[in-house]
């Protein structure tokens, strides 16, 4: 693998690790099982176009699992 | 006015009907579809003789496939009745898709100039096979056969012996070659007790063509969980002579007899027209069916002597225009090989490049279909939470509409991994790529008159284009004549105004050579060729090598 090919990160990335997770859970108070589901679901889309590359959004669909 | 839906054809007695011996054709075809009748025409350009069979005496009875795509069009064109199909049928580009009552998606499907035709015409399938009928009995070579059903086939190594009901008995046929188009359910295909094997998709679409005297653009309109139809989708679709094709998803349970009736199908139009601002327009319910389908392909497309080609090889989904065009490009693929080797140009194995070929593209037309078909019709509950996240994305963010998949519309396939091709040893950027459809583009000839590049390609033979003019399009030129190959070349000079579009789209410069075989896929291309390079790569294309 060449240094340009993207790759997932799986180290730690995040800038602020516990203010995600807290805005992750707030996103979702007041929300039934449905629209979390929902909710869910818009987000991985919105994440998903960020990330770009089918590559590394492969590698995500592998890591998640 | 000739009515095509309600045209008979007559059925005649043939001498074969009385020989002592099966008499023996070239190259039989069973099914006098849009399939069998643009194979048929194909191979009589090609001189060679055809008996065409078709199991009744009318046309494709209701509007049944109505679109047909750009690469359609243009092999008609070659075959001589391109422009009728185009004059009588309704030219588009643009679709519109739209989610409860909003637009939230648009695409053109020829956004550049410089096509000769659009990306699709809508074209009641009546029409279409009325043309090509009519196209057929300009050639003496084709021996059309109404009321000939096959009913039995025995094959050998040179051949197959056809046993064919008529309405005055049996008789038997020999053929070196047998093209079986005749449909989804081809009789042909179970005779050889052999299957197309897939994913049937359980839900029923009820399609009807309505007339109407409505004023609407030419486009295509599809929504997604209307309100004049929760739940489900509708697709709307303007054909030729005032009349709207509309489809609507009705599930699963839905009762196929009760949905045809027209006390059924008017107030689902009534509830379309009104929510699009037709409340006062009054429309006439014509042909309607209710129809399930299913995505699936023969494991291979030749089984000895016998060819399978269109819906009987292969069946799609609806969405997306890739079953009647899928098989015009079988046909298209299967003519010019079945020709040279019928005529001894090439070997039999020639033939085993048309399976290789088209079960590669209805691979392709299968995966879109599929594709399309799960966004439409989801099958599971997290399938229709996905759907219905992209479409409710949609109203605020544009990456969103880039999912939205009501069909992805029919394109050619790039052949791109063809034994055929010869592969690139120079360096060149664009679509052109051995395996792919040529394009067309403008040409302007050395005298001023202009034309299109793909007219320009000899309906035959292979075709060489020559980029440019001065000393390295010469040396091309007399390496191409020195290559002993018969190649008809089309000259591309540049500055010519109009022509640096046809260099741009082929990456060409002065010298530059494409080789197209005579279905219009490029299948070698070069800077600067030499005699042997042409010669081996039209003998490759041969399946010579």
């Amino acid at each position: 693998m060449t240094a340009s090919t993207p790759k997932l990160i799986t180290d730690p990335h995040l800038e602020a690790p516990d203010d995600f997770y807290e805005a992750l859970i707030d996103a979702h108070q007041g929300l039934s099982t449905q629209e979390s589901n929902a909710y869910n679901a818009r987000l991985v889309l919105v994440l998903a176009n960020h990330i770009g590359s089918l590559a590394v959004l492969r590698e995500a669909l592998a890591a998640a699992k | 006015m000739i009515d095509y839906q309600s045209l008979r054809f007559d059925y005649r007695r043939h001498a074969d009907q009385d020989a002592a011996a099966p008499a023996r054709h070239p190259v039989v075809i069973v099914g006098a579809g849009p399939v069998g009748l643009t194979l048929a025409i194909d191979l009589a350009l090609r001189q060679v003789p055809v008996v065409l069979l078709d199991n009744d005496n009318t046309l494709s009875s209701g509007s049944r496939a109505i679109c047909f795509a750009k690469r359609t069009l243009e092999v008609f064109d070659r075959l001589g009745c391109g422009d009728r199909m185009v004059d009588k049928g309704v030219s588009w580009n643009v679709g519109k898709v739209f989610f409860h009552d909003e637009q939230v998606y648009r695409f053109d499907l020829l956004p550049e100039p410089g096509h000769e035709r659009p990306a699709f015409i809508n074209l009641q399938q009546y029409y279409v096979e009325g043309y090509l009928v009519e196209r057929a009995a300009a050639l003496p070579l084709i021996d059309l056969r109404w009321n000939n059903k096959v009913t039995g086939i025995e094959q050998s190594d040179d051949g197959a012996v056809l046993t064919v009901e008529t309405p005055e008995g049996e008789y038997r046929l020999q053929a070196d070659y047998v093209a079986a188009c005749d449909g989804s359910r081809s009789n042909t295909r179970q005779m050889l007790g052999l299957e197309a094997k897939g994913r049937v998709f359980r839900d029923r679409f009820l399609i009807a063509d309505i007339t109407m005297d409505a004023d609407l653009p030419t486009e295509r309109r599809f929504w997604f969980d209307p309100s004049f139809h929760p739940g489900q989708s509708v697709l709307l679709h303007k054909q030729a002579d005032g009349m709207w094709r509309v489809d609507f998803q009705l599930g699963w349970d839905a009762d196929p007899v009760e949905e045809r009736k027209p006390e059924n199908i008017t107030p689902r139009v009534r509830a379309l027209l009104d929510s699009i601002g037709f409340e006062g327009v009054q429309f006439r319910i014509g042909w309607a069916s209710v129809y399930t389908f299913a995505c699936q392909r023969m494991e291979r497309f030749r089984h000895g002597r016998v060819l399978f080609a269109g819906d009987s090889a292969h069946g799609v989904s609806p969405f997306g225009a890739r079953g009647a065009n899928s098989g015009v490009q079988d046909a298209d693929n299967l003519a010019w090989k079945l020709a040279a080797v019928v005529q001894g140009q090439a070997p039999d194995a020639l033939l085993d490049s048309y399976a290789s070929e088209r079960e590669y593209a209805a691979d392709e037309n299968i995966r879109n279909s599929t594709r399309a078909t799960d966004f439409i019709t989801p099958k599971s509950e997290v399938s229709r939470l996905f759907r219905d996240a992209v479409l409710e994305l949609t109203k605020r963010h544009a990456f969103a509409r880039t999912l939205v998949n009501s069909g992805r519309l029919s394109v050619p396939s790039v052949l791109r991994d063809s034994p055929l091709n010869t592969p690139d040893a120079d360096a060149f950027s664009g679509a052109m790529v051995p395996g792919a459809a040529a394009a067309d583009a403008p040409v302007v000839h050395a005298d001023g008159s202009t034309g299109w590049l793909l007219r320009e390609c000899h309906v035959a033979q292979f075709t060489a284009l020559v980029f440019g003019q001065g000393e390295a399009a010469e040396r091309s030129l007399a390496e191409l004549r020195a290559s002993d190959r018969p190649l008809h070349v089309v000259r591309m000079e540049d500055g010519a105004r109009g022509s640096e579009l046809a260099a741009r789209r082929y990456d060409a410069r002065p010298g530059t050579v494409y080789l197209l075989r005579p279905d219009q896929h490029v299948c070698a291309r070069w800077r600067a060729p030499s005699a042997a390079q042409v010669r081996g790569a039209v003998d490759r294309a041969l399946g010579k090598h």
